[in-house]
């Protein structure tokens, strides 16, 4: 049912992952995806495999959990793979037919894009899995404060998105109670025609939006009436610290990218 | 007399087959009986939530029946929408449902989905309306303008224009001043009385439940710990504080003037007894 949804699909834990602060994985994520992008051979492509590989392991993220995460985008790897494999024509022919040409460079190509998007998804995954969606705002709010000179609403844009992700449960459980409430009526939301279907939401979603508006005006008071004014001077119970770690796993970072730029430079 | 509902060894487990699994109900035998107003007290997440939603096909049961007029609720699905229109069910805080234009409209939504004619969903509007207290000259305006007490009215009415034979509300004064709990027991007191059905009252007030109710049904840790009269449920106050539950203040206070050492009977649980037992008190006292 409605409770199975999961976003923000964090997965609490104590390994070395899940404490790196969370600018350390945010950056170190930005340079996973530049280093991916470097690679073009097979050696490329087996250390960045070899790299997501470790940092899976440390996380104790399961692999299942993974291939759950890459799930919904199976269609666009398919997709990538077919067409990188009938427009590439390198190498020797292996199969003709129609506008439909098989190549040896053309399979190579394939499988290298589609290990190349999985890889970047599972390094993306592995940020949202191992990183709780509030520490995750607070370290994109951090490290986007530069823009704050230039009148980008920083603060105001990460309390939002917190506050969103805040409520998804509690309106997950609101749509559920009043879905009941109205089937105790003898709503039908499961039967009919699309459009009958459609009109049978109405019960659903006006109730819906009436306590959402009540919740956010609520929510406004409770928070005038404890003096927020916008970021302005504002301190936090948790003030983000780099450790010893996240310097290690900056060094770490620095390494494989600058490993990646002299493969692609000399080749091997 | 036969029962309205019945229940056989009705258990729910939620998420069955995860680490998360928990049992929120489990072997439920129980029957209620038309005419009767049954109070259902216990603990937050003593399972009488699970129960209930059982009681109108909202939720399936893990294993066990549940049985309205002998039928099988759960035999087909027919039978369970249709079982939505014969138990009533008013949730917690039921003002929030309201979504029509219009009071009338709001509370002509379960009769409208039953299917009746124009003039039979008419008739019942009017009929539940009363019920309520709600007067016509409310009918043409937006449930969201009214008062909290009337949102809740509206909403109880949309569910008795149904005509339920059971009548199940869960918390229908909770958030209330004194004044609109005491017209929503009225009103629910009257439903019963002149249509004879079955009412379920899911209360924390063991003072209300005391005072209105026939029947006490006790739920603890997903099992029925007591059911009986509201006299002999709470002459067992010992029981009733093991399972943080209270007894309603009348008793507690005729159990304090029991231990200063006044003669009173152990039998009190509603204000009036009190009254009479104090009444007689002061009058030995005179002479």
């Amino acid at each position: 049912m409605l409770k199975d949804i999961t976003l923000g699909q964090y997965f609490p834990g104590d390994t070395v992952v899940h404490r790196l602060d969370p600018r350390t994985k945010l950056i170190l994520v930005i340079v996973f995806i530049a280093a991916l992008f470097l690679a073009v051979d097979w050696i490329g492509y087996a250390v960045m495999f070899a790299v997501t590989a470790l940092c899976v392991r440390v996380s104790t993220i399961k692999l299942k959990s993974l291939l759950k995460g890459l799930k919904p985008l199976i269609f666009i790897i398919l997709l990538t793979g077919i067409l990188n494999l009938f427009y590439t024509k390198e190498g020797t022919v292996l199969f003709d037919w129609w506008i439909f040409t098989v190549t040896t460079g053309g399979i190579k190509r394939a499988f290298l894009m589609v290990v190349r998007i999985m890889l970047l998804i599972c390094g993306t995954l592995l940020l949202t899995y191992t990183t709780s969606p509030i520490a995750l705002t607070d370290g994109l709010e951090m490290l986007l404060n530069p823009l704050k000179k230039i009148k980008v609403p920083v603060h105001e844009m990460s309390m939002m998105m917190s506050m969103a992700l805040r409520f998804i449960p509690t309106l997950i459980e609101e749509t559920d109670k009043i879905m009941s409430a109205q089937k105790a009526r003898g709503a039908d939301f499961s039967t009919g025609k699309l459009t009958e279907r459609a009109k049978a939401l109405l019960p659903l979603l006006v109730p819906l939006f009436v306590s959402s508006f009540r919740r956010a005006d609520e929510l406004a008071v409770a928070m005038e009436s404890r003096c927020y004014h916008g970021g302005e001077g504002r301190t936090r119970m948790k003030t983000l610290r780099l450790a010893r770690r996240d310097w290690l796993a900056f060094l770490a970072g620095a390494l494989v990218l600058g490993g990646m730029i002299v493969l692609r430079v000399y080749g091997l | 007399m036969d029962a309205v509902i019945k229940t056989e060894k009705l258990t729910h487990t939620y998420s069955a087959g995860t680490p998360f699994e928990k049992t929120a109900i489990r072997d439920i035998d129980v029957e209620f009986y038309p005419g009767e107003l049954t109070a259902v007290i216990g603990h937050t997440g003593s399972g009488k939530s699970t129960f209930m939603q059982h009681l109108n096909g909202l939720l399936a049961p893990t294993a066990g029946r549940v049985l309205v007029d002998g039928q099988d609720i759960f035999a087909t699905k027919e039978a369970t929408r249709d079982v939505r229109f014969k138990v009533g069910l008013v949730f917690q805080y039921p003002e929030y449902q309201l979504f029509e234009e219009t009071v009338y409209k709001d509370i002509a939504f379960g009769p409208k989905n039953m299917k009746l004619s124009e003039a039979e969903v008419d008739e019942r509007v009017r009929e539940a309306a009363g019920f309520v207290g709600i007067g016509e000259e409310l009918f043409e305006k937006s449930p969201l303008e009214l008062s909290g007490g009337q949102k809740r009215r509206i909403a109880i009415a949309g569910v008795i224009a149904m005509r339920p034979r059971v009548l199940i509300l869960d918390e229908p004064t909770a958030g209330l001043d004194p004044g609109g709990c005491e017209e929503i027991i009225g009103n629910i007191l009257e439903y019963r009385a002149r249509t004879g059905s079955a009412v379920l009252l899911v209360t924390h007030s063991m003072d209300d439940a005391a005072r209105i109710a026939d029947r006490l049904v006790v739920f603890h840790e997903g099992s029925i710990a007591m059911d009986g009269t509201p006299e002999e449920v709470f002459s067992r106050p010992a029981e009733l504080t093991a399972m943080g539950l209270d007894v309603p203040q009348s008793a507690a206070i005729a159990q304090a003037l029991r231990e200063r050492g006044a003669d009173i009977p152990g039998s009190i649980y509603t204000l009036e007894q009190l009254k009479a037992a104090v009444a007689a008190l002061g009058k030995e006292a005179a002479r």
